[in-house]
């Protein structure tokens, strides 16, 4: 398994905090899915979250504090700094808004703020496109890992591009990959995990579903299954039927 | 016969002492800050009356407890019966299928029903109308019930409650968090405008993935925008994006919010524990009742009775989790 800036991460889901309906169901939700990352947004709580904060350290899993709803390199790199105060880690999941509607990421700004924080020692999880030559420039720029999306963040549309996500697996083999944002059912993060993913990012597909606590276990269950489908070396599709047993010499029936 | 001393006249102090009184007991009232007033966060509320539409992102007690509260607030103060409409832009349908799906006690309106309910709103093609809801002016509510109580003869006391009283029951929202330790502050912020162009008769609710919006009617083309809900203890300011999203929302249901006069900027800390559900707690000589989240006005009937049950019957209701007298 890839490790992320040397770290295995224990459980290859990572779950948002944000928008449960509670933090009873939040906690709930992770104890559920043994998810292996929580991420956490400081922007809007600026610096007065402590009670919310300290419930999410209480959680006990490793957490990704990130720079949601930053669209300047500024203020990505700001939100950074204050992220390693309260949580104590270089790991910073960086996010720089470009489109208000689509929240697509501003990539040449990504790449700048990446330069910045890499150099001040962060270790960078930059939320980017599909698009590969954005992420030879962030792992230029010194980052180690890429999550690009699957579609919009919060648009539950599942991996929107396969070719581009499968290209980009194939490009970087020893890039720890993650899918962020988009994912809405465990059908599409199952199939993350089965293009060789190595984890995926999601938030809102948990915290608004009818019941969170039974999705976020979907999402792990359907996590596993992908990892493991991978591994095993899945058969390739073909056009015509291929009979699991031979039909020859069966006794005629009807 | 037994002096119960309420400490907070916030929502739920005056409802939990004008339920006691309601029930013959004798009741003063501690609050250092006096009277109800801008100090407490029951005074920025938006007072809706809305047990459905909250269900949607709520637990079951929400739904059926706050069925309860508008008769009993009906009993003290003047409720519009007018229930609240739902709509959403074409572009967030999903989010409006979503919110039907998760809630009942609604009928699905269209264009023409949206406009015959609410002539002003003539850009929606969908909605839902929850019928049996209702609404409250809450600066209005704690008014009625602070001299209702005046008039049964309750007294109240400008000064914190004195060290170690008997019979005291706690309701000073989050200034009880040396107590209790698992209440958190979720910070609010809203808007009171004056918009003489629009007319809303009842509280109509704005659906959006980022930023979802109530308009709460009071008098006189005068209305409550609201709120956010953020994980924040930071009650000091609103932020310029706040302030910037409610009015765009407010701005996108009628372009005539655009001329409204801003008469007020509202920003607290609504006391919440980890599942957003208000609980009554005796410790020792003290009963606690806290934990009303966004639910002051919907829930404080509820937990105001379940709080006379436990301290005149030695009833434990559903909102009682500890008991350790």
């Amino acid at each position: 398994m890839r490790a992320f800036y040397g770290t295995e991460l224990p459980n290859p889901l990572m779950l948002g905090t944000a928008q449960y309906p509670s933090p009873a169901i939040l906690e709930q939700a992770f104890r559920a899915s043994g998810a292996g990352v929580a991420t956490v947004s400081l922007r809007r709580e600026s610096g007065a979250g402590q009670t919310f904060w300290s419930m999410i350290r209480d959680l006990g899993v490793l957490i990704l504090p990130n720079t949601a709803g930053c669209h300047t390199v500024k203020e990505a790199v700001t939100t950074a700094h204050m992220a390693r105060e309260v949580f104590g880690t270089p790991w910073i999941k960086l996010e720089l808004i470009g489109h208000t509607d689509s929240l697509q990421p501003d990539v040449f700004g990504l790449v700048e703020a990446a330069r910045i924080l890499t150099e001040e020692g962060f270790q960078v999880f930059p939320y980017t496109t599909d698009d590969l030559i954005v992420g030879e420039r962030l792992l230029a720029a010194g980052c180690e890992v890429l999550m690009p999306w699957g579609a919009p963040i919060g648009s539950g549309r599942g991996l929107n591009n396969e070719y581009a996500l499968r290209a980009m697996r194939a490009e970087f083999p020893d890039v720890p990959l993650v899918v962020d944002a988009g994912i809405g059912l465990p059908s599409h993060a199952a199939r993350a995990m089965e293009l060789g993913y190595d984890a995926v990012l999601l938030n809102t597909a948990v915290a608004r579903a009818g019941d969170p606590v039974e999705m976020a276990r979907a999402m792990a269950l359907a996590i596993q299954a992908g990892q493991l489908a991978h591994h095993a070396d899945p058969i390739e599709a073909r056009d015509m039927a291929s009979a699991s047993t031979p039909v020859i010499g069966k006794a005629f029936l009807s | 016969m037994t002096l119960w001393s309420v400490i907070g006249a916030g929502v739920a102090g005056l409802a939990v002492a004008t339920e006691l009184v309601a029930r013959g007991a004798s009741v003063q009232v501690f609050d250092p800050s006096g009277p109800p007033g801008p100090h407490g966060c029951s005074w920025w509320a938006g007072g809706m009356l809305a047990p459905w539409c909250e269900y949607e992102n709520a637990e079951e007690p929400v739904l059926r407890l706050g069925q309860q509260a508008i008769a009993w607030w009906a009993q003290h103060t003047a409720v519009t019966r007018c229930g609240t409409l739902v709509v959403a832009n074409a572009r967030d349908l999903p989010d409006l299928r979503r919110f039907a799906r998760r809630t009942d006690g609604f009928a699905d309106v269209n264009h023409a029903e949206i406009a015959a309910l609410e002539p002003d709103l003539t850009t929606f093609s969908k909605g839902l109308h929850f019928p049996d809801e209702a609404h409250l002016d809450p600066r209005r509510a704690l008014s009625d019930l602070y001299r209702g109580l005046i008039d049964k003869g309750v007294a109240f006391h400008r000064k914190p409650a004195p060290a170690g009283l008997a019979n005291a029951i706690d309701c000073r929202g989050l200034h009880a968090r040396e107590v209790l330790h698992d209440l958190r502050g979720v910070k609010g912020e809203m808007l009171v405008i004056r918009a003489p162009d629009v007319a809303l008769t009842r509280p109509v609710r704005l659906l959006h993935p980022r930023m979802p919006l109530y308009v709460v009617p009071r008098s006189d083309h005068v209305y409550m925008l609201g709120a956010t809900m953020i994980e924040s203890e930071d009650s000091g300011r609103i932020t310029a994006r706040s302030m910037l999203e409610l009015l765009s929302a407010a701005y996108a249901l009628n372009p005539a919010f655009g001329e409204a006069e801003v008469l007020e900027i509202g920003v607290d800390l609504r006391p919440a524990f980890p599942d957003n559900l208000p609980r009554i707690r005796r410790l020792g000589r003290t009963i606690y009742a806290n934990g009303l989240y966004r639910h002051g006005y919907l829930l404080a009937p509820a937990l105001a009775q379940g709080v006379a049950d436990l301290a005149l019957s030695n009833t434990h209701t559903e909102l009682v989790d500890e008991d350790r007298a």
